[in-house]
């Protein structure tokens, strides 16, 4: 047996974890039709181990729907594809290329693949008939995120409504919803950037390589370095040259700049990111960089 | 640096409009370096376009687009900084009597409250309030930051009144643990560096209170509760005859061998075994989300309770508590709404309104039939199915409940129970 806290204290790390195993379960008990939205990314990871931790030694009790742009890192895919097999969950893709074929969402050249997740995601929620959706959103990232219920209500429309929000109170949640609508759980609100990778290098898990330090042919464009790549043709006046990078989010590979490092573990990566002086989004996301209420009209829309 | 060993502090502020509450945070965000380059050039473009002559660190809190062209908070706003040993999670609430519900909302998970009065007005009836709705929320420390003292000469006599007239108020409360601290927001006085403007205030910087505040005795240790969230039965062979009663621990401490007592049917059994994902540990004490294992094949279900035999909560159904009521349309007798309490829901009929609290005064008005929204009051209510509840005054996690209309699904009231 191991031996736990002697001086009945739990560091903010274990108090966090408990807290979000406390909101899958609460979810998993109250709500018909749970589903997992998986990026890939660190924040979906965590929350894939939260999960694996909540039911263990039973398997999640729900789904992983992952919104497939097209565009995305293969490493991305690769990790994604280790813990669906891992933990014997079922996977969902849902695709913005059959979504734009199926004409669900338009392609009007202009509109990032970012934006059309929205739709595709928004789809897959409806036809799936899911009650609830998991997102890793942080209140930490954004300044709409950090007013942003951890039992966030959806509308039919899947909009959200940040001016009618429900009082949340203690850790008493409040899962009622109408017939069509549904609820996004953000079970790691709490967490900052930095107790997410404190939590990867203590649980030892897997996340994509290329959130460590390699080698790769990229491109300047709008003050980012993005990764070079069919999808990306290189335009007027740029060029591509290899560079020391990793990535500090992963989302459409389009869009989703990284910085130049050398960090190559994840202390490496933790003495980086407390030392940063750039949020993870302002630094790297060309989709946040619009305007400062960019995210607060994408989730009102429906975003994650 | 890293989180892993560091331990966690909620607080909420609380202020009138214009006391300094946004500045403040934005100061403490700055100076413990949690704010990024990015967001700091946002505000300060922000600022120049409003042609504000100094950089404007609410900007850095208001979060929602309404609250900016308004320049007011709204909602509730989560914030986060550390330092190094000690990560602070800051509900920043809106200090407004029409967003009573929002600072309620913010208290209820705290350990610590964060009251500012302006210097130059003193205490005023808003203060008073913030503070009776943090007693209420059973908040175990408060701190008044009397601020802007550059406004008024760093003059000790000032201080002294508010100091005096605050904690003359405070005894008809319930503060365990009060700090009065001078500082200026703006320039940064005993926020996280000691002020060489006020030599006269011996006590701690805001910063070294809030790092050393000791909150891990706040915790109930001795009554040992349980409520049942979820029962995992895994459908393998592996784990074939595997049935674990999964929750976090609301109070007191766990232990293989414990004598225990499922309620609210009453059956007794051992604690077998205790799991924290794929370990078996010696204790579980609050906030932790376990697994626990009876002995006996004992019939236990979501919403359930498991405590110790001769220490157990007394299930009911008729309760009296302290309401703070959140929509509308007023709270009135015969009303039904459902009730969420721990892991359990059922539905209460509300019996009697026994009076409203003036939140300023503390006064008592017997004669009300109804509460308004944002409004407290004395409330007992019938429900459908026993509660398995402590007083909010030893428990704040069984103590507590909230109230949902049943038409729309929104929570309506959050509820405090005496005893
Ligand atoms: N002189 C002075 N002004 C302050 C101080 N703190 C805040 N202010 C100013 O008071 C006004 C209101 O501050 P704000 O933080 O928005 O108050 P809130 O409504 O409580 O969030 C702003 O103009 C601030 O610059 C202080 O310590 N000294
Ligand atoms: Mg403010």
């Amino acid at each position: 047996m191991t031996q736990t806290h002697s001086d009945y204290r739990l560091s903010q790390l274990d108090q966090l974890e408990a807290e979000s195993i406390h909101i899958f379960r609460e979810v998993a008990a109250e709500f018909e039709k749970p589903v997992l939205m998986f990026s890939g990314g660190k924040d979906s990871i965590v929350m894939m181990r939260l999960a694996e931790k909540a039911f263990y030694p039973a398997k999640i009790p729900f789904p992983v729907l992952q919104v497939d742009t097209g565009y995305d890192f293969p490493e991305v895919l690769a990790t994604r594809d280790n813990w669906v097999d891992r933990l014997g969950v079922k996977l969902i893709v849902a695709s913005v290329e059959q979504a734009i074929k199926d004409g669900i969402v338009v392609d009007d050249g202009k509109t990032s693949r970012n934006r059309l997740q929205i739709g595709t995601l928004l789809n897959a929620i409806e036809e799936n008939g899911f009650t609830a959706a998991f997102g890793g959103g942080r209140r930490d990232e954004e300044k709409a995120r950090a007013k942003e219920r951890v039992y966030s209500h959806r509308d039919e429309f899947g909009q959200w409504d940040p001016k009618m929000q429900r009082p949340e109170l203690w850790s008493l949640y409040n899962g009622r919803i109408h017939e069509g609508e549904h609820m996004r759980i953000f079970p790691i609100s709490n967490w900052t950037e930095l107790d997410i990778w404190d939590y990867i290098g203590r649980e030892g898990i897997e996340i994509p390589s290329i959130y460590f330090s390699h080698q790769r042919r990229v491109f300047q464009r709008d003050g980012m370095l993005l990764s070079e790549s069919e999808h990306n043709p290189l335009r007027d006046g740029e060029v591509a040259e290899e560079r020391t990078v990793r990535f500090r989010t992963v989302g459409d590979l389009t869009l989703t700049g990284c910085v130049e490092s050398t960090a190559s573990t994840i202390p490496e990566i933790i003495e980086e990111v407390a030392v940063a002086r750039v949020t993870e989004r302002g630094a790297t996301r060309g989709d946040d960089r619009f305007s400062e209420a960019a995210m607060e009209d994408r989730k009102k829309e429906g975003y994650f | 640096m890293s989180a892993t060993n560091m331990d966690l502090l909620r607080f909420a502020t609380a202020g009138s409009v214009d006391d300094g509450k946004s500045t403040l945070i934005g100061r403490l965000l700055l100076d413990s370096k949690s704010i990024f380059e990015d967001q700091l050039e946002a505000v300060e473009a922000t600022s120049e376009a409003k042609g504000y002559d100094y950089t404007d660190l609410a900007l850095l809190t208001d979060g929602l687009r309404s609250e900016r062209e308004q320049g007011i908070t709204i909602d509730v706003a989560y914030r986060y900084f550390a330092t190094p040993n000690r990560k602070f999670i800051i509900a920043d609430t809106p200090g407004h009597v029409q967003y009573t519900r929002n600072m309620v909302t913010g208290a209820s998970t705290a350990d610590l409250g964060l009251v500012l009065v302006d210097a130059r007005q003193g205490l005023t009836e808003q203060s008073r309030r913030h503070a009776v709705i943090l007693s209420l929320l059973r908040v175990p420390h408060l701190v008044l930051a009397v601020n802007k003292m550059d406004l008024v000469d760093f003059d000790q006599q000032v201080y002294e009144n508010i100091y005096r007239e605050f904690t003359q108020f405070a005894t008809k409360l319930n503060v365990p643990d009060l700090e009065v601290i001078p500082i200026s927001a703006l320039q940064g006085d005993n926020v996280v560096t000691r002020s060489e403007n006020m030599p006269w205030y011996s006590g701690p910087t805001l910063m070294h209170h809030l790092e050393h505040v000791h909150v891990a005795s706040d915790r109930d240790l001795i009554d040992a509760r349980f409520p049942v969230q979820y029962v995992i039965r895994p459908k393998s062979d592996e784990f074939h005859d595997y049935r674990g009663y999964a929750g976090q621990v609301a109070g007191g401490v766990l232990k293989p061998g414990d004598e225990v007592v499922v309620l609210p049917s009453g059956m007794t059994s051992k604690i077998a075994r205790i799991d924290l994902f794929d370990k078996e540990i010696t204790e579980a004490f609050p906030p932790m989300s376990v697994t626990v294992h009876l002995e006996d094949d004992v019939d236990v279900s979501r919403g359930d309770m498991i405590a110790r035999v001769k220490n157990a909560p007394a299930p009911s159904q008729d309760i009296d508590a302290m309401i703070c009521w959140m929509t509308t349309t007023p709270l009135q007798p015969r009303q039904k709404l459902a009730i969420k309490h721990t892991t359990r829901t059922g539905r209460a009929l509300v019996k009697d309104i026994q009076y409203r609290l003036d939140v300023n005064t503390l006064h008592r008005d017997q004669a009300t039939n109804e509460l308004g929204v944002n409004e407290i009051g004395r409330v007992t209510l019938r429900t459908t199915v026993p509660l398995l509840c402590d007083p909010y005054s030893k428990n704040r996690t069984t103590g507590s409940f909230i109230l949902i209309d049943e038409a729309t699904g929104v929570t309506v009231g959050a509820g405090m129970i005496n005893g």
